[in-house]
């Protein structure tokens, strides 16, 4: 008896705790997402705003090639952003996770300085670097790499670099945190147990950093799929990417519903993807 | 079986300024359950990582079955190690396991499954193959641990303080099942403890260790009767040191006279002149009380163990030494009170004069 009126108690207590959460959640959260959701179902208002009848034709109009090939491209640009993420951030976690505990703490600080300056400063300033005149081409010039100067600005090339250097903190952080956890005996006993180096790393090192790079990846793939910013500033009128679409129904065409229509679409392939990933982890992981 | 199975000679380890390991020379036996027994940061278990190839040695050389070992990586050598923590692989079932060894030697795949059967089944553990480490208990994963190194038929199998975690039942009755399986495999087990009770119950042979060096090697008998060093008769087990100056020597029959009073017979290995200071070992043991006996003493405490009594009898101001009988006679138990005047005599064979 005493117990199930504590364990109300407590209940009780929870919901009040756990209720300016849900209010934020539901109003700004849930309530917006709820409208943009009505709103894809809508039909533009001319000049603006939005009209009824309800009808599915916005999400028709993604069958036109332009459409496709933009999201297609966009997936590409996340795909390859998330992959070289990956190759240059796990030797760098690796090496991180394996120095003396107060060396870690000062390489964590030295990589997230970077990234406390704006976005937005930060792809600008990538702009700068990329310029045909710019640091790059000025180095690899002098250093007689090159002869000509490479035109990497407003290229899918200068997108990813910007991805790259933008998202590249995420994809170290969840890495080192699953390597700073490993049990360097798990790699003694598989080396005693006739395993190469090689083969360590493919049956024991990569199976029990798989939580970090699922986590890893979907931290840079995601907001390198809707990215806006990067390809608007470092891409030009030629690599358009999702993101750009969106901004442009919701500004310029002010075709909202079509708008809510493709942020839907977007939604809707990053929940794919992540729950793919996932799965697709967990079974390699029990697999090996 | 006289063949050597691991040889070091010389051998030296050091970190930077610490020398871990201190120009040791071991010679273990093929089939023979070797302990290398010793106080935490005395060297065994950095020992134990060099005859894995998980450390490689500073100096000296490191030979399994008569082949040199400094060029070859941990991974190519024929020898598995039991760890302390076990280490056992957390994404995998125990089957996966148990199996890595030999999936990673090349072991064709279909005697894989029947080895892996086979090992779980001798470490009595057979329904546990689809289960993962985390859902086995202590003592299972430490069996685990066992099969999975065990299954490789390893020339040696190097063993790091592998029941340290268990609880002290536990390990009991492991010590003798690791003992009965040591012999039922054939296989050379060298096995690291700090736990002198756990070498002596289990071992062929051990060598006594302290700060990087071999101080001593023989088998449990020699180990506890015949200690050559202070450190090794205070290690294992429990002694008295009685330190004194010799006044007489006849043959290996020595007399020390122990704080200017107490005349102590006893025996030595080695040579020794009168006027040396030296310390005879004896064990609580070996002393008898008598009525008259060799030495007088006075009773200081009684205290009843259960299976043994143990009496602290002082010998002369300065010296006192522990007294163990076992309570064959319970009537005996009345007669030495706290206070009184007892003698006390021992075989003088079994008092070992050190002269370190």
């Amino acid at each position: 008896m005493s117990r199930e009126v504590r364990n109300q108690r407590e209940r009780t207590f929870l919901r009040v705790l756990l209720a300016p959460t849900l209010f934020w959640l539901i109003v700004f959260f849930m309530l917006p997402l709820l409208v943009i959701l009505v709103y894809s179902f809508l039909t533009k208002k001319i000049p603006v705003g939005i009209s009824l009848p309800l009808n599915l034709g916005n999400y028709v109009r993604f069958a036109d090639l332009l459409y496709i090939q933009i999201f297609w491209r966009s997936f590409v640009i996340a795909t390859l952003t998330t992959a070289i993420c990956l190759l240059m951030g796990y030797p760098i976690a690796y090496w991180m996770s394996r120095q003396p505990p107060r060396a870690r703490s000062t390489l964590l600080l030295l990589l997230m300085i970077p990234f406390w300056t704006n976005f937005v400063v930060r792809t600008y300033s990538m702009k700068f670097f990329l310029f045909r005149q710019g640091p790059l081409n000025n180095m690899l010039l002098g250093s007689g790499l090159l002869k000509e100067p490479l035109t990497l600005l407003f290229t899918p090339t200068a997108v990813v670099i910007g991805l790259v250097y933008g998202w590249a903190v995420e994809m170290v952080l969840p890495l080192y945190a699953s390597m700073v956890d490993l049990d360097l005996s798990l790699l003694e006993a598989a080396q005693d147990l006739y395993a190469n180096r090689f083969k360590v790393f493919t049956r024991v090192i990569l199976p029990l950093t798989a939580p970090g790079i699922a986590a890893g990846s979907i931290l840079v793939f995601v907001p390198s799929l809707g990215a806006y910013i990067t390809p608007d500033l470092l891409g030009g009128s030629k690599t358009a990417m999702i993101g750009n679409i969106i901004a442009d129904q919701f500004g310029g065409a002010q075709d909202w519903p079509f708008g809510s229509a493709i942020s839907f679409v977007l939604m809707a392939i990053m929940l794919v993807a992540t729950v793919l990933y996932f799965r697709i982890l967990r079974r390699e992981a029990e697999m090996k | 079986m006289a063949e050597t199975a691991v040889e070091l000679s010389n051998v030296t380890k050091r970190f930077g300024e610490i020398v871990a390991v201190d120009d040791i020379n071991l010679r273990i036996k093929d089939g023979e359950f070797f302990s290398l027994l010793g106080p935490s940061g005395c060297g065994k278990t950095t020992t134990l990582r060099m005859i894995a190839g998980l450390e490689t040695a500073s100096e000296g050389g490191i030979l399994i079955h008569d082949k040199p070992m400094r060029q070859t990586p941990p991974f190519k050598r024929p020898v598995n190690t039991v760890f302390q923590n076990y280490a056992l692989f957390p994404h995998m079932t125990i089957e996966k396991n148990v199996a890595f060894g030999l999936e990673m030697s090349g072991v064709p795949k279909e005697q894989i499954g029947p080895r892996v059967e086979e090992a779980l089944a001798m470490v009595r553990l057979p329904d546990m193959a689809k289960r993962r480490p985390r859902q086995l208990s202590g003592g299972q994963q430490q069996r685990i641990a066992l099969a999975r190194a065990l299954v490789n038929r390893p020339e040696v199998l190097l063993l790091d303080e592998p029941l340290g975690a268990l609880d002290l039942k536990l390990r009991k009755a492991m010590q003798l099942e690791l003992k009965a399986l040591q012999a039922q495999v054939g296989i050379t087990f060298i096995y690291v403890t700090h736990d002198q009770e756990e070498a002596l119950t289990m071992s062929d042979r051990i060598a006594v260790m302290d700060a990087g060096r071999v101080l001593q090697v023989g088998t449990p008998y020699e180990i506890y009767e015949h200690p050559t060093t202070r450190f090794v008769a205070d290690f294992i087990g429990e002694t008295n040191f009685l330190e004194g100056e010799v006044i007489d020597v006849l043959g290996a029959l020595i007399t020390v006279l122990v704080d200017g009073e107490v005349h102590v017979q006893a025996t030595s290995d080695g040579h020794v002149q009168p006027g040396q200071a030296v310390t005879v070992v004896i064990r609580p043991e070996k002393f008898n009380l008598e009525a008259e006996g060799m030495v007088k003493g006075k009773v200081k405490e009684v205290i009843y163990i259960g299976t043994d009594t143990r009496y602290i009898v002082q010998l002369s101001a300065r010296t006192e030494v522990v007294i163990r009988e076992q309570n064959i006679d319970p009537s005996r138990m009345g007669q030495v009170r706290e206070g009184g005047e007892i003698g006390v005599a021992w075989n003088p064979a079994h008092a070992l004069v050190l002269t370190e």
